[in-house]
């Protein structure tokens, strides 16, 4: 079985500021980390690869200092990690990337390699949009299963996968057609820790690198050109007032007043709506 | 075909397990508020099987042409079969605007059918608008972790597309005296799309099971008091109050509450009358689950916490002096009202 997994690289969300002036995000002095998410993805196909034999592939799409996160992914054990490189590439929103993406996975089965799985996280910590995995699930026609919590089984004569997927009350149990993409939810695993070992390795791993001529990548549907969004401004949202903060013996007695005083307080907790429920 | 054909605010009313989605309604009150910036109209689309009846509730909260395509094909929800059915509607009427639920179903959805249409799609915004100039629809939404908001804009493609997170739009008063327009589509299900089989639905047990976004009154609980006496403490409280209990990310990793009952970015969104946070720093992944709030009320050890910024009143103590007074306090005022 060949799976791929989409992993992307994220500054930790903690650390990034805006700049005031120039309004514009600062990053430097930022840690870059592989998407919590596609951690657990990764940890998902080399599972699945320990259970039913076959190779396990990374691809990103990034700048070249993405080539780390790779590398992270392979010190945890996977077969061949691929780096989708290209200047054309910058600016590209959602629907951009998941273009590249597929065009990245299409030269793979182009060059014989048939993908019978791909794995996606959730979403991606820097920008939460969860639209990726759907968008390049679409463009190569592939069955999409999203919110994975659990795989399982895979029947790869009957060429189906079984999975658990959380919904808003309830978990459902869905079988889709092979190939499938799945978007894993963070509880569905714990990613293991890279081994010594895989660390040596994967310092003197080999990085394939594609530029958009590799994948066939029309320059009319990447990048800016291939963007449909666009960042007209961002900005530090304005905080929210505090209010009185009450220290001492007299501490709790003093607060109750205000919070009994309260206009949401009272209507929710003895008004109507809010019926008290003892 | 030119930008000026397509006229309209369309909002999908998303139908599960017989029910409507209440960000629907939501979404419509704004798609209203939108649309009269654009002198256009409001339009619905409902999916699903049995799913008419929808209809007279769509004009209420606002709808003025509801497009209805009810199907016993579409009993399920299919990511193939529905973003077939809602390209079709679109392609069809060719709306400027689409709005969609950012629940789990709306997420799965938009993803498929913005790469079909080549629309530009914003996900889980927080804030929409329309561009006094360009007349374009203007999406805020929170990025980096909430660090940051952006807003954002298409500059090509149609329709525009943004989700919106359940609770963030304020839910619009309905007038069931309001006229619009119901029209049938039919949009067969093609049998070759139905590769994905729903084999079984496990519902969450009904004492597990707590939608804490619809909760009045939320106790939430954070590292700080995460022993089994102080989830006691905060459940007394809660049920002293007519409240659900929910937390912090920690308190979903050690097992004490359930993955559901987490607020913050990879958690809900919650925005109750009254919060309650105990033991919770505020951090800013927290803080953007649960700052819309009403009236915060929190608790913290430390005097510094950044809980304490967006708190509506503060309480400088630990949770095992604080709350057991809280309660008695409470108790003694609710015996007198
Ligand atoms: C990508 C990403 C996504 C995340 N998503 C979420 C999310 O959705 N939701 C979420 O909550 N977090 C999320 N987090 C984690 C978040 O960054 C914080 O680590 C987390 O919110 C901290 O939880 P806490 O406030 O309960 O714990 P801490 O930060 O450890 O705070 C504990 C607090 O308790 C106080 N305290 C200690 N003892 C007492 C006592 N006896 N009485 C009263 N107060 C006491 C301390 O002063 C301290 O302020 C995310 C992190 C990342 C990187
Ligand atoms: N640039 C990228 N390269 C590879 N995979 C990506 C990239 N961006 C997003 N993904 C994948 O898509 C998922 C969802 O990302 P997002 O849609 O940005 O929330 C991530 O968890 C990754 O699996």
């Amino acid at each position: 079985m060949h799976i791929v997994v989409l992993i992307k690289q994220v500054p930790d969300t903690q650390e990034v500021k805006i700049d005031p002036e120039k309004n514009t995000i600062v990053r430097a002095g930022v840690e870059s980390i592989v998407n919590p998410f596609d951690m657990n993805a990764t940890e998902l196909a080399l599972q699945l690869r320990e259970q039913y034999g076959g190779k396990v592939t990374v691809i990103t799409m990034g700048p070249p200092q993405a080539a780390m996160a790779l590398k992270e992914t392979f010190s945890m054990g996977v077969d061949r990690v691929i780096l989708l490189q290209d200047r054309g590439f910058a600016a590209s929103d959602t629907l951009a990337t998941s273009y590249v993406l597929a065009q990245g996975i299409k030269r793979l089965e182009a060059d014989g390699e048939k993908v019978d799985l791909v794995i996606c996280g959730k979403q991606a910590v820097d920008g939460d949009t969860a639209q990726t995995g759907p968008g390049v699930a679409c463009r190569l026609s592939f069955d999409q299963i999203t919110y994975v919590t659990q795989v399982d089984k895979i029947d790869l004569d009957a060429r189906t996968i079984v999975a658990r997927r959380r919904l808003a009350k309830g978990v459902q149990v869905v079988q889709a057609q092979l190939p499938a993409l799945l978007t894993v939810e963070k509880d569905i695993n714990e990613p293991r820790y890279a081994t010594l070992r895989g660390i040596i390795a994967s310092e003197r791993a080999k990085v394939i690198e594609w530029c958009a001529a590799d994948i066939k990548a029309d320059a009319e549907q990447i990048g800016f050109k291939g963007s449909p969004t666009w960042v007209k401004r961002i900005f530090t949202p304005p905080p929210r007032e505090g209010g009185p903060k009450f220290d001492g013996p007299d501490a709790v007695k003093k607060a109750l007043e205000v919070v009994l005083d309260n206009q949401h307080f009272k209507e929710a907790v003895f008004g109507e709506e809010g019926v008290c429920k003892r | 075909m030119s930008d000026q054909e397509w006229k309209g605010v369309l909002v999908f009313i998303e139908v599960t397990d017989g029910k409507v989605q209440e960000v629907g309604w939501e979404l419509l009150g704004e798609a209203k508020k939108l649309a009269s910036k654009i002198n256009q109209n409001v339009q619905a689309l409902i999916i699903g099987h049995d799913v008419e009846k929808f209809a007279k509730d769509a004009i209420a909260y606002g709808a003025d042409v509801v497009y209805v395509v009810d199907d016993p094909g579409y009993k399920n929800y299919i990511t193939k079969t529905y973003a077939k059915a809602f390209v079709e509607i679109v392609n069809k009427h060719k709306p400027d605007i689409a709005l969609i639920g950012a629940t789990n179903l709306g997420r799965d959805l938009s993803g498929a059918i913005a790469t079909v249409l080549k629309a530009g799609l914003t996900a889980d915004c927080t804030g929409l608008d329309i561009d006094d100039q360009s007349k374009k629809l203007l999406s805020t939404r929170p990025t980096f972790g909430g660090n940051i908001m952006a807003t954002i804009f298409c500059q090509k493609g149609k329709p525009q597309m943004s989700t919106v997170r359940p609770k963030v739009m304020k839910m619009p008063e309905p007038d069931p005296k309001r006229q619009g327009q119901v029209i049938k589509e039919s949009v067969p299900v093609d049998p070759k799309d139905l590769t994905v089989k729903i084999l079984e639905y496990i519902p969450d047990s009904c004492l597990e099971s707590v939608e804490i976004e619809h909760a009045k009154i939320l106790v939430a609980g954070g590292r700080g008091c995460n022993t089994p006496a102080g989830l006691d403490k905060l459940k007394e409280l809660a049920k002293l109050i007519g409240g659900e209990l929910c937390g912090s990310r920690p308190l979903v990793e050690s097992g004490a509450i359930t993955a559901d009952r987490q607020v913050g970015q990879t958690g809900k969104t919650v925005v109750p009358r009254v919060y309650i946070a105990v033991g919770i720093s505020g951090a800013i992944q927290h803080l953007v689950g649960m700052q819309n709030s009403d009236c915060i009320i929190a608790i913290n050890s430390d005097p510094n916490a950044p809980i304490f910024k967006v708190a509506t009143v503060s309480i400088v103590g630990s949770w095992q002096a604080i709350v057991p007074a809280m309660i008695e306090e409470l108790k003694k005022r609710m015996g007198r009202q």
